[in-house]
């Protein structure tokens, strides 16, 4: 009996680098989701499936022969045409963003079955293999220290490139369109085309955590990114409510506490199950903490408002007033 | 500088809420001009400035801006020739962005943005020269964010943003409204400085009928989509309240509805 709980305890510690691995995988996929829902305001669906696509591309286009870099630089690719997909259902035919992601995901869906089906001469495929046994990849789970030591590379790249970006003069434009529209157009921006390559950026990134995934854990599966835009979001709010202390205006220290939102996300889930969680519940889990921590900020304004305690305040002294006068009537 | 010709708007053709909201507006602005813009509830001073900026296609007419008709120009476009300031001092500024960030912003406006880094060493001791002229302290608080401004400090950075540029034609849509008398005061003081020294040409909609007699050369009146009157020059100031109360009914036929604008 102790020997089992030594062992599991064991197990749980053993699992953690993994969990790790994970987390920044899903946490370069986050700081993707933070590019839409952070930066422009649109909450963008389309990345459930744009993570697959990327895993699809690269999965079959390494099957096909072609290089790891080109099979990731494609991916990367896929993954703009996506979110340029979204952008111009939401711009140019002024569909709600929600719907436009949604609309994006479900024609990824089709697209994602095809690409892996191409790369095995079928006319679709739900899965596809890419084990590190059998091909040059970049990460595996079957290589913990390298895999680690190439994504904080890979990290360190992303996040040195969007601190550039956003801060030049276009980034600056994108920043203004999704702080406030008026404004932005005031100003002489083309907010639709703002979004659209926000959009692109996002879904690009997105895609290239998909093509990592897909190496890491050795497939690319359609059902791989059901629910991504929950971790992501999970990833961004778990970020901001943890280490945001740290964070409060560099760009670069931002992206980092979604890193780690992405971490600690993972962490939490190798623990919950070696807990004995039964794994099917993480979903539902997942969902209720995201929807509690984005009830947090409305609830503050609702209830603990300077505005609504004033009320409360002001009510309450005129109640007092309205006795007293009532005291000294009688 | 600025010429509208026959310009018509209607909003919700054909349905139940149709509302001519423009019938027929002519005006023919000279440069540095400066008009103030009175006129009840619904008259269209908003939908004119509107009209002006290009927030949507007007239905008929023609709006020329120094000579180049601007009538196919969508909004971002036509904000090359345009500065701004909304009555909600929301509007005007990008709340999470700092200070200097909404100005390097503005300062691009009608350039193309590049990939250039956002904001220059240059830039932010030019404009730390000109937060000095509002004289609201906010050169020193360059970085703050714009969210934690309040609202007269907020119209004040709005209309330097508007200005930066040297717009062709600067559109003030009843911004002081927002404010409490006292910052509404000194916010006008700071439109009324910034146009004399940049000689901009200027359209102001105000519902102070003090405020549209003692700003600006020239007044124009709105009733039902259209200018029913335009005093410029000596007229103009000579104008007093009761006067163009007056003048309102004579021209309109109608009393003068505004509580708002005979009260203040
Ligand atoms: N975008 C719009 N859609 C539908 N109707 C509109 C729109 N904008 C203005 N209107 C209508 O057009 C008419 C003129 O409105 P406008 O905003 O120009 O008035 P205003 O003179 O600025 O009045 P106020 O002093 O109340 O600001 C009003 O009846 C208004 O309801
Ligand atoms: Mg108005």
């Amino acid at each position: 009996m102790g020997c089992s709980v030594m062992g599991t305890i064991m197990n749980y510690f053993a699992s953690l680098p993994g969990a790790v691995a994970q987390g920044m995988i899903w946490g370069i996929m986050a700081i993707g989701v933070y590019i839409t829902y952070k930066i422009l305001d649109i909450a963008d669906l389309s990345v459930d499936g744009s993570i697959c696509t990327g895993a699809a591309v690269c999965a079959a286009m390494m099957t096909m022969g072609y290089s790891l870099a080109v099979s990731m630089i494609v991916a990367f690719v896929s993954g703009l045409l996506a979110g340029l997909l979204t952008g111009l259902f939401h711009t140019f035919m002024g569909i709600p963003a929600i719907l436009a992601g949604i609309l994006t995901q479900l024609i990824l869906w089709s697209v994602n079955l095809k690409i892996m089906g191409l790369a095995l001469d079928k006319a679709s495929a739900a899965n596809l293999p890419l084990s590190s046994r059998n091909f040059d990849t970049l990460v595996s789970m079957l290589e913990m220290n390298r895999s680690l030591l190439v994504l904080a590379l890979f990290i360190l790249v992303i996040v040195g490139v969007l601190y550039w970006f956003f801060g030049t003069e276009y980034g600056s434009a994108l920043r203004a369109t999704g702080a406030n529209l008026t404004m932005s157009r005031a100003q002489g921006i083309n907010t639709g085309l703002a979004k659209i390559i926000g959009l692109m950026l996002s879904n690009g990134i997105v895609a290239l955590s998909g093509a990592l995934l897909a190496q890491y854990q050795g497939n690319a599966d359609i059902n791989m990114g059901k629910g991504a835009i929950v971790i992501g979001l999970a990833a961004v709010i778990i970020g901001e409510a943890l280490f945001g202390w740290f964070a409060k205006t560099n760009f670069a220290l931002k992206l980092t506490t979604v890193l780690l939102g992405g971490i600690v996300y993972f962490i939490v889930y190798s623990t919950v199950i070696y807990m004995g969680l039964e794994s099917n519940y993480l979903k539902l889990l997942s969902a209720v903490v995201v929807a509690i921590f984005l009830a947090i900020p409305y609830w503050k304004k609702q209830y603990f408002s300077g505005a609504a305690h004033a009320e409360k305040k002001a009510q309450k002294a005129a109640e007092k007033k309205a006795k007293k006068e009532e005291t000294e009537n009688a | 500088m600025l010429k509208l010709e026959n310009v018509r708007k209607t909003f919700n053709a054909g349905t139940i809420n149709e509302k001519k909201a423009l019938c027929g507006v002519n005006l023919h602005l000279n440069p540095g001009d400066f008009v103030t813009i009175i006129g009840g509830n619904g008259a269209g001073k908003s939908t004119t400035l509107n009209a002006v900026a290009g927030v949507w296609p007007i239905d008929a007419g023609d709006i020329v801006i120094d000579g180049e008709n601007v009538n196919k120009l969508c909004e971002y476009k036509r904000a090359k020739y345009l500065g701004r300031v909304f009555q909600d001092p929301m509007n005007g500024t990008a709340a999470t962005m700092e200070i200097q960030e909404n100005l390097a912003i503005a300062s691009r406006r009608g350039e193309r943005r590049t990939l250039k880094w956002g904001i220059s060493r240059r830039e932010k001791d030019e404009f730390r020269e000109l937060l000095k002229i509002l004289d609201l302290g906010l050169e020193d608080r360059m970085t703050a964010k714009v969210g934690l401004l309040s609202g007269g400090q907020r119209q004040a950075l709005t209309l330097l943003m508007a200005s930066i540029k040297k717009p062709k034609i600067l559109l003030l849509d009843e911004h002081t409204a927002a404010l409490d008398p006292k910052t509404a005061a000194k916010v006008l003081e700071i439109t009324e400085k910034l146009i004399r020294e940049n000689e901009l040409t200027a359209m102001m909609v105000t519902h102070n009928m003090k405020d549209a007699i003692a700003y600006g050369n020239r007044l124009i009146m709105m009733h039902e989509g259209r200018i029913i009157f335009d005093i410029a020059g000596e007229e103009k100031k000579h104008l007093t309240v009761e006067g163009l109360v007056k003048k309102f009914s004579q021209t309109s036929g109608e009393e003068f509805a505004s509580d708002r604008a005979l009260l203040s």
